[in-house]
């Protein structure tokens, strides 16, 4: 089953077109990862789905991208709840100067959820799913910017979580962090997948290889290739693939 | 000569004459503190604030009156220059940093930083005082009012433009709409700057003569009712220190220090605040 499906996506910044006519599947409970060169698109690409672009003047897009059967690319959508539905991670850490707490409660809060106690069991149950929860448990009340940046990943992480989205868009998630960092985050896609969908860009093949389900690669705008990862990564179809997997370009 | 040691010559006299500079500068600098303290010490005590002016000619009296004018004066005018200035800041940076106007208005509040604060009272005095047939306090916190929105807005400004947008992404990437955004994460990532810029905004206020001279004038008398002429700091230092009488001197040099010291603790505690904000 997918949870999204796009049809010939075109995205323009400006009069710049960034994506060309790209369509693949994003299905439910598995980890898609997006690779490919700088520039290639797919942070472009991963930003249409919730819609982020909407935020920056001169933007266009052109063709759908089908959430339970509505185009979510249409004006009429309400970016409020699909922004709730799909929730994003960003490359670098993005804890708000505020308590480890309020960070995880900011968005329940939004939600106008006044009970203190359904709070207080929502930060604690967002927490253990995204690991952190042994190492802050004590610290609830400190700020979220004395956390180390493997720490503030995955309270973002958490913080996405408790606002149970469909889906968790990761943008380049794990490039500012350490190898151990890096590991507990990857082993926390493979956890999550159960509860959520999972989309990652990536700039690190290995990453792909070890975390997704399937991969889709993209170059200068268009997909290249999509299929399950194991596909992509021993017999591809494309002879760029084979290349770019093999580390020969990118 | 060699080179270098013409290098270093031409070295040792640039910074001799900015080391002189700099010397000169804050030489005066202390010289007038110096001056302030030496003078204000000896009417500085209780009854400087506990008391009221004295009439020309009797020794004693305080200067309780003009404290609590300055201070009503201060407040009334962040009262209407905060809430304002930080709002049309947050304007600049957020929902209107792409317009043109946006950079206009910009341009237009750091000219507004330096117009003479003289100006500023004419052009009060023209509005707010001339219309109502005399000196009140409402047109002196106007004016104040006046000297302290550009400064704000312009500090407001930098510091929200300072948060990172990707900060602003991640809340909206929470589905948060934008005002949310801007005052559960922007404002609160800023506000310490933003603190920062009205506690100097405040002392700048809190120095100025001029435009008071054309406004809220000056009573002796303990008052708080704002429609009526408002005492205050620094015009009565201006009016003491130039009359014949003893005790009115002396009390304009504790006026002076009681001024030249709040001034000095809100400019010190904001800069210190700075400080702390660039360590961290």
């Amino acid at each position: 089953m997918d949870l999204l499906t796009v049809n010939n996506l075109n995205f323009y910044y400006g009069s710049n077109k960034s994506l060309d006519d790209v369509s693949l599947p994003i299905r439910r409970n598995s980890v898609t990862a997006l690779i490919g060169p700088s520039g290639c698109g797919k942070t472009t690409l991963l930003r249409c789905f919730n819609r982020m672009h909407d935020l920056y003047p001169g933007n266009r897009y052109e063709g759908e991208i089908l959430m339970d059967g509505r185009n979510i690319l249409d004006r009429s959508e309400d970016l409020i709840s699909l922004r709730s539905s799909l929730g994003m991670v960003f490359q670098k850490p993005t804890p708000f100067p505020m308590s480890v707490f309020d960070n995880i409660a900011y968005g329940l809060r939004l939600r106008r959820i006044r009970n203190s106690a359904l709070i207080r069991d929502k930060v604690e149950k967002s927490l253990r799913q995204a690991a952190l929860w042994e190492e802050v448990k004590d610290r609830l009340k400190e700020s979220a910017l004395g956390l180390s940046g493997g720490q503030q990943q995955r309270l973002v992480i958490a913080r996405t979580l408790a606002v149970d989205p469909e889906a968790v868009l990761f943008d380049e998630s794990t490039s500012a962090l350490d190898p151990v960092s890096t590991q507990k985050i990857e082993d926390l896609m493979i956890e999550l997948k159960k509860a959520v969908t999972i989309v990652a860009v990536t700039h690190n093949m290995q990453q792909a290889a070890r975390v997704s389900d399937y991969t889709a690669l993209m170059y200068i705008g268009k997909l290249v290739e999509y299929d399950r990862t194991e596909v992509i990564f021993t017999k591809p179809k494309h002879k760029m693939t084979e290349e770019y997997v093999l580390g020969k370009f990118g | 000569m060699s080179g270098i040691a013409k290098r270093k010559l031409s070295n040792s006299v640039a910074m001799g004459i900015s080391v002189l500079c700099a010397a000169i500068g804050l030489g005066l600098l202390f010289l007038i503190l110096y001056d302030v303290v030496r003078h204000g010490l000896s009417s500085f005590g209780w009854t400087l604030f506990a008391k009221d002016p004295a009439p020309p000619g009797m020794a004693g009296g305080g200067l309780r009156s003009a404290i609590l004018g300055q201070i009503l004066l201060t407040a009334a005018a962040l009262l209407a220059g905060v809430p304002t200035g930080v709002l049309a800041g947050t304007f600049l940076s957020e929902y209107g940093r792409s317009l043109k106007l946006s950079k206009i208005i910009s341009a237009v509040s750091d000219m507004a930083v330096s117009i003479p604060s003289i100006v500023t009272g004419a052009f009060v005095y023209a509005i707010l005082v001339k219309p109502f047939g005399g000196f009140n306090g409402w047109a002196g916190a106007a004016a104040l009012a006046i000297i302290v929105l550009p400064v704000i807005v312009r500090t407001t400004e930098s510091m929200t433009s300072m948060v990172p947008w990707s900060l602003r992404e991640a809340a909206f990437a929470l589905g948060a709409p934008y005002h949310r955004v801007i005052v559960g994460v922007v404002w609160r990532a800023a506000a310490g700057g933003i603190f920062t810029g009205v506690l100097l905004a405040a002392a700048r206020a809190a120095g100025e003569t001029a435009p008071l001279l054309f406004t809220s004038f000056n009573s002796g008398h303990f008052s708080l009712n704002m429609s009526r002429p408002v005492p205050s700091l620094t015009v009565t230092i201006y009016q003491y220190a130039a009359s014949p009488y003893e005790s009115w001197v002396a009390l304009a040099w504790g006026a002076a220090l009681a001024v030249t010291a709040a001034v000095l603790l809100l400019n010190v505690t904001g800069r210190v605040m700075i400080g702390l904000k660039q360590r961290r």
